[in-house]
């Protein structure tokens, strides 16, 4: 019998991938490998729906528990690769146990920064959210009343915030950069978040340092700030993005550059090495881009499950990401990297708006805030390589569908 | 538990009981019907759930919403009178027998 295919990390992109395998008629040995308790499930709703109790863990599963056996994939839970070999084709398991492999993928995803401890980032009370165990750990913290406060105003920070403030907490989300969502959106999607949070209640401090969380009794109790502000806290919740996991390929000579290095079709420096999802980067619009997001996540697996059965084809994203905070449903299409212009589009609806983004002229992305139309249209746009001109995209009385042709 | 019947392009036909309360996008998901991708988790973001509501059913599942009906503009395959994101629509005892054509794509 040859030797499996073997999946090192059960996330969205393992699963999409150990799917695409066996839709695209792969019938060998398939591992799947994982160092959580539970089948791969969703995370996006770990900082949402799963938070306000709206979602339980079956319903967070990925796949129902008994799809692995039924697609003959061995999923291996609570395991843990510790070294690769690609010389020998080999695996090397946390209890010293070899596995040999015909083909490899790794979508080991990503891991949330954390504060240095040196500034108080371990003390008990100082979380990220990330896993399940994460999110497990923190609900039965959040009481009404009390104080949290959120490091980090990017979108995790956020909904964090928006759900822990309708359960009546009081929230401040501090924010190092001159404005909430800096690195991710433009000033006009800036406001409108700031002002819907400010609106339930939360405070929002922007250009404010975090020098270092301070304790009593062995857990946290307040942060002080970089101007000597001193906040009241009972809990910290940590958001300042992810580090891609990619130690495993580092340590095994691949090639490594802001995650593990794949070529259009997912294949890494070995060419029996394959990644995807949040821990790969890819060569995309002449950039070496690496997205942190679920459609990435799927998409990017299953054009490398294609590849490792000799299919190999370019993958040429749309992004598009969503975040849900308190009823505004927040939807991106495309990456807004490098753009020069915006413009704002009224929504039909109170509260509804999009941002228009465009470099040299040419559509690039569009965030848009309860306002799905404007996200449909940004995105078709987007896909067949057309673009929406400004002056049309901030008319509000302009036809989208009919600029689109 | 209503039961639920996906219809393929080719005829072939998927049944499952699905739990009251469920969408009907994660009930497709679980029994693999093919199509019913759900990429965005049920959050009314991706447009791949689309389904084709047997139109004898339509009344009973009723009209999509705004946002809903935004997303359809956005569907792979053509949207028709009776198109509706499964994702948004709740598995309750009035639907039991209902049936759901899935778009090629």
């Amino acid at each position: 019998m040859s030797d499996p295919i073997v999946i090192v990390g059960a996330g969205q992109a393992g699963v999409a991938l150990a799917a695409k395998l066996r839709a695209l008629g792969h019938a060998g040995r398939l591992i799947l490998i994982g160092d959580e308790k539970v089948p791969p499930y969703q995370r996006p709703p770990l900082s949402k729906k799963y938070v306000s109790g709206e979602l339980d863990v079956e319903r967070l599963l990925i796949r129902p528990r008994d799809w692995y056996a039924e697609q003959n994939v061995e999923l291996r839970l609570e395991e843990r690769v510790v070294a690769l070999w690609p010389r020998e084709h080999e695996l090397t398991l946390s209890d010293g146990a070899r596995l040999r492999y015909r083909r490899l993928a790794l979508t080991s995803g990503a891991r949330p920064r954390t504060l240095p401890a040196e500034i108080g980032g371990a003390l008990p009370g100082v979380v990220t959210i990330r896993g399940l165990a994460d999110a497990d750990a923190i609900i039965p913290q959040l009481k009404p009343g009390m104080r949290l406060v959120v490091v980090g105003g990017g979108y995790i920070g956020l909904e964090a915030a928006a759900v822990t403030a309708a359960k009546g907490m009081q929230v401040t989300v501090i924010e190092a950069a001159e404005r909430i969502l800096q690195r991710v959106a433009a000033a006009e999607t800036s406001a409108y978040f700031r002002e819907l949070h400010r609106c339930h209640g939360v405070t929002i401090r922007e250009a404010a340092g975090l020098e270092r969380t301070e304790g009593v009794d062995g857990r946290v109790a307040s942060v002080l700030l970089k101007d000597g502000t001193v906040l009241p806290a009972d809990l910290v919740i940590v958001g300042i993005g992810v580090l891609p996991n990619d130690d495993l390929a580092r340590a095994a000579g691949l090639a490594v550059e802001n995650g593990i290095s794949v070529d259009e079709s997912g294949r890494t420096s070995d060419p029996d090495i394959f990644a995807a999802g949040d821990c790969a980067s890819f060569p995309w619009q002449g950039v070496r881009t690496r997205l942190e997001s679920v459609q990435n996540a799927i998409e990017q697996a299953e054009h490398a499950a294609a590849a490792m059965l000799g299919a190999a084809a370019p993958y040429n994203p749309v992004p598009w990401f969503w975040s849900d905070q308190y009823d505004v449903k927040l939807q991106i299409a495309g990456l807004n990297r490098g753009y020069d212009q915006v413009v704002v589009r009224p929504g039909k609806r109170p509260g509804s708006q999009s941002v228009w983004y465009y470099r040299q002229g040419v559509l690039i992305a569009v965030d848009a805030m309860n306002d799905a139309l404007a996200y449909a249209f940004g995105k078709k746009a987007l896909e067949g390589g057309k673009t929406i001109a400004p002056a049309i995209a901030a008319d509000p009385t302009a036809d989208l569908k009919a600029a689109l042709g | 538990m209503p039961k639920v019947t996906w219809i393929l392009k080719d005829g072939k036909e998927i049944t499952a009981d699905v739990p009251v309360g469920h969408n009907l996008m994660e009930a497709a998901v679980a029994k693999n019907v093919p199509n019913v991708i759900g990429e965005c988790g049920g959050c009314l973001s991706c447009a791949t759930c689309h389904v084709y509501v047997d139109p004898a059913w339509y009344a009973k599942t009723g009209a999509p919403d705004d946002m809903e009906s935004d997303m359809l503009e956005i569907t792979v395959a053509e949207r028709k009178p009776t198109s509706r994101l499964s994702c948004q629509i709740k598995a309750v005892p009035e639907l039991d027998g209902l049936i759901l054509r899935v778009p090629y794509i």
